[in-house]
């Protein structure tokens, strides 16, 4: 008896179309797209019936506008982006939004949900008194105090355990990896008691954990403190894997993250700590699930997320010079995928590369790569193409790690082979 | 050895008795009674860097009559669970827990259901406890829908979230964290409760032990390490796993306290010690010395590793239940048939649970996909796509 499950698009679709017609009668007088979505699309799945179909959903109620619309008087935005505000030539100073650098949203973020929810609470090495290795927790543990923003001795294997222990009860810690390389050693605990403690027990406990580090290839840090775990996490099941680029989804990540209910690991990237950028004053977050289109385009779909991003933006560059037209969509959601958004994109370019920096093998690239194939395979007139870091431990030398990581000159390469 | 020792001690408290007894003479209900009566625990307390509580524990018939019904119902249902398995209906690992009744149970005496129990695979006895019902545990261990967790848990992940008992953990060791986090919370929330984070005496070779002792030692955090040292680490015995074996030592700056583990007045004891000592001062373990008569699971028959005469050995001098039963008796409080017929009560329930359970279903299919992720921010769990379901099943 074989019974396929099977989900309904339809409703979805047509709920979302909707949104998204809506959307683009907004300017956006820029090249980032802003889609404003009030809440994720109310996904009213409706039963069917067929012969050897039977529609599986998960349990629980579906009220989505619980924690975005908000029961409060403040609305909630879950953009997509930052939305560029006219881009008349008007003074900086009369622009709406404030400017700050990416571990400042991020800090940002973390402030505001430790104010809102007395029941939130960060661990970490160093995330206290020193103020963070990174400045994300600056100024945190004077304001909040020591029981709320905890130093932990070196034993990742350990307080990540605490927290979700922690988190069983209902508290929300926020869990630091100082460098994500080092969460390997929580691994156990990532995986068999956060990511399964909600299906063993039957429900009755949730695990509202968030656990963010910063990861990736850096300035020449090592093997060891250059490692992509996403590729390693990516199979458990239920955990959430979200990965932020830009200041803006900076920190509607990390505040989405934390509201959630299920625990997400949020990726940062050691390079863009720096990035500044204009957001919003009002209180925002972004929707986890998905993906960010940060330039419409005919051609081709570029699939990418985290720091990639900024590298298919320089070829982008030289791309649309040489004429062409790509898409580029930043996943954002790493687990899982944003799989609606990326189809409607290969449904419309036909062409996939997706620009990532895990390692070739059982990296994100592969698992996506699968995805859409599965899922897409008719819309696509070329072979997916993924470009990913080579499958070394990262060296030292500057220009070898320059050699593992893609480059722009690569992507611009990629692009014109696969619309040829 | 033991009978003497209760003999000495019943002479002491039997002149307390003697009167109460002649007036009471052919009792009902004694199982009620909440006249103390005060028992001398097998043998006295070793401790480590703490002071010992006293030897003499004070107890009532309707708690020695509890203590015997628990343990006798715990017994019953593991002997149960270990015929159901080889009958194939439970399958996996099962974990079985009888000689070590009375942690369970003293424990339980000694704290409330506000303060927390973690505990790794071993946690059937534990489950009912808390207040686990039968149903529940033999409708999990058979993979049933009344199972406490849907039936998608199995033996080693019982859960009660409303008497605060979090599991029931496959892999050992790593309940030793979760248990500091849940006495993280509780002083965050200011409970005023504690937690007893359960390990065996092969798990405390896990270095995230002491990592999360020391987490717990610095942020002063109301956690009871509880060491069940049934000597044996599935066939490793601890003098072949551990340099040292003095388990209650190994806390180095934590206190830590040696108890019979067989004698559920010791547990009782250096529980309500422990709860007191760990809501002031931190962190404290306790090393519970017991010994599990069946092997390390229903897969190892328990004897390749040590030898029957050592079983049988242990199952006539420390039994815990026999303990509590010749107490009674020695007390005058209930006559042998008593006893008997208040454990053919048990094994007819356990019986009825069992037919209860086996009448049960097995879980829907759509059960599959429920619970991976929590409903909250519209994640519905469907593979890679968020929106479509892509599962064959057989």
């Amino acid at each position: 008896m074989a019974a396929t499950f099977h989900g309904v698009g339809a409703t979805v679709a047509a709920l979302s179309s909707s949104s998204s017609s809506s959307s683009s009668s907004s300017s956006p007088s820029n090249s980032f797209g802003s889609k404003i979505l009030l809440s994720s699309p109310s996904r009213s799945f409706s039963v069917r019936k067929r012969a050897s179909f039977t529609m599986v959903r998960s349990e629980g109620s579906m009220n989505f506008d619980l924690n975005f619309k908000g029961r409060r008087a403040q609305q909630l935005i879950a953009n997509a982006v930052a939305t560029k505000a006219d881009s008349s030539p008007a003074s900086s100073s009369s622009k709406p939004g404030h400017e700050l650098l990416l571990f400042e949203a991020l800090r940002e973020g973390l402030e505001e949900e430790m104010e809102r929810d007395p029941r939130v609470c960060v661990m970490g090495e160093d995330v206290g008194h020193y103020g963070g290795s990174y400045k994300v927790t600056k100024g945190l543990a004077t304001k909040f105090g020591d029981l709320r923003v905890l130093d932990t001795p070196i034993a990742e294997n350990s307080f990540t355990g605490m927290g979700i222990g922690a988190a069983m009860t209902g508290l929300r810690p926020v869990v630091e990896g100082m460098n994500m390389g080092f969460l390997l050693l929580a691994f156990n605990q990532i995986s068999n008691n956060c990511g399964m403690l909600h299906y063993t027990s039957g429900g009755q406990f949730t695990i509202p954990i968030v656990i963010r580090g910063p990861g990736g290839v850096g300035r020449q840090l090592g093997a060891e403190h250059s490692q992509r775990l996403e590729s390693y996490f990516q199979s458990i099941p239920g955990i959430q894997m979200v990965a932020c680029s830009t200041p803006y989804n900076a920190k509607g990540l990390m505040k989405a993250a934390i509201r959630s209910e299920n625990p997400v690991i949020l990726f940062e990237h050691v390079l863009l700590y720096n990035l500044k950028e204009r957001i919003p004053d009002e209180d925002y977050i972004c929707n986890l699930e998905e993906a960010e289109m940060v330039r419409p385009g005919e051609h081709v779909t570029i699939l990418t997320y985290s720091r990639m991003r900024y590298h298919v933006m320089q070829a982008a560059k030289t791309l649309v010079n040489k004429g062409y037209d790509p898409e580029v969509i930043d996943i954002r959601s790493l687990k899982p995928f944003d799989l609606y958004t990326i189809g409607n994109s290969v449904k419309k370019t036909h062409r996939v590369l997706i620009v990532e920096e895990c390692m070739r093998t059982g990296g994100i690239g592969a698992s996506l790569i699968a995805a859409i194939t599965e899922n897409f395979n008719d819309y696509l007139d070329a072979p997916i193409m993924c470009l990913s870091s080579q499958d070394v431990p990262t060296p030292y030398a500057g220009t070898l790690e320059e050699w593992t990581v893609v480059q722009p000159a690569q992507i611009v390469a990629a692009v014109e082979q696969l619309c040829q | 050895m033991a009978l003497s020792r209760l003999a000495s001690s019943s002479s002491r408290s039997a002149d307390l008795l003697k009167p109460l007894c002649s007036a009471i003479s052919l009792r009902r209900p004694i199982s009620t009674d909440t006249t103390p009566i005060t028992v001398e625990t097998s043998v006295p307390f070793t401790s480590h860097q703490c002071d010992t509580p006293s030897r003499s524990v004070q107890t009532n018939a309707k708690e020695l009559f509890t203590f015997f019904r628990d343990m006798a119902l715990m017994r019953r249902m593991e002997i149960a669970a270990d015929s159901l398995y080889k009958a194939k209906l439970i399958r996996g690992f099962c974990h079985l827990y009888d000689g070590q009744e009375a942690v369970a149970v003293g424990m339980e005496a000694a704290i409330t259901k506000k303060d927390c129990i973690i505990t790794a695979y071993r946690d059937h006895c534990t489950f009912v406890a808390r207040g686990g019902t039968l149903l529940e545990v033999f409708a999990e261990l058979m993979g049933r829908q009344a199972g406490c967790s849907r039936g998608k848990g199995g033996s080693m992940h019982f859960y009660k979230k409303d008497s605060n008992f979090y599991g029931g953990h496959g892999i050992v060791g790593a309940q030793v964290p979760l248990g500091c986090g849940l006495a993280f919370a509780q002083k965050y929330s200011k409970d005023e409760a504690v937690t007893f984070a359960l390990y065996g005496d092969g798990a405390a070779n896990q270095g995230q032990l002491f990592e999360a002792l020391n987490i717990s030692a610095l942020w002063d955090l109301p956690a009871i390490l509880v060491c069940e040292n049934n000597h044996y680490g599935m066939g490793t015995a601890e003098w072949r796993a551990a340099k040292s074996p003095a388990y209650y030592k190994r806390g180095d700056y934590a206190p830590g306290l040696k108890v019979d583990g067989m004698d559920a007045f010791a547990v009782k004891q250096a529980c309500t010690f422990a709860k007191e000592h760990a809501l002031k001062n931190g962190p404290i373990i306790l090393e519970m010395d017991t010994y599990r008569y069946h092997g390390h699971s229903m897969s190892d028959p328990g004897s390749t590793y040590r030898t029957r005469d050592e079983i049988t050995g242990v199952r006539q001098e420390r039994d815990p239940v026999e303990r509590i039963r010749k107490l009674i008796l020695s007390h005058d409080l209930a006559t042998e048939k008593e006893l008997k017929d208040i454990e053919k009560e048990i094994r007819k329930e356990v019986d009825d649970a069992i037919a209860q359970a086996k009448e049960n279903p097995l879980p829907e299919s759509s059960e599959l996909f429920t619970n991976v992720y929590a409903k909250g921010l519209g994640v519905e769990s469907f593979g890679a796509d968020r929106k479509e379901v892509r599962a064959i099943l057989p």
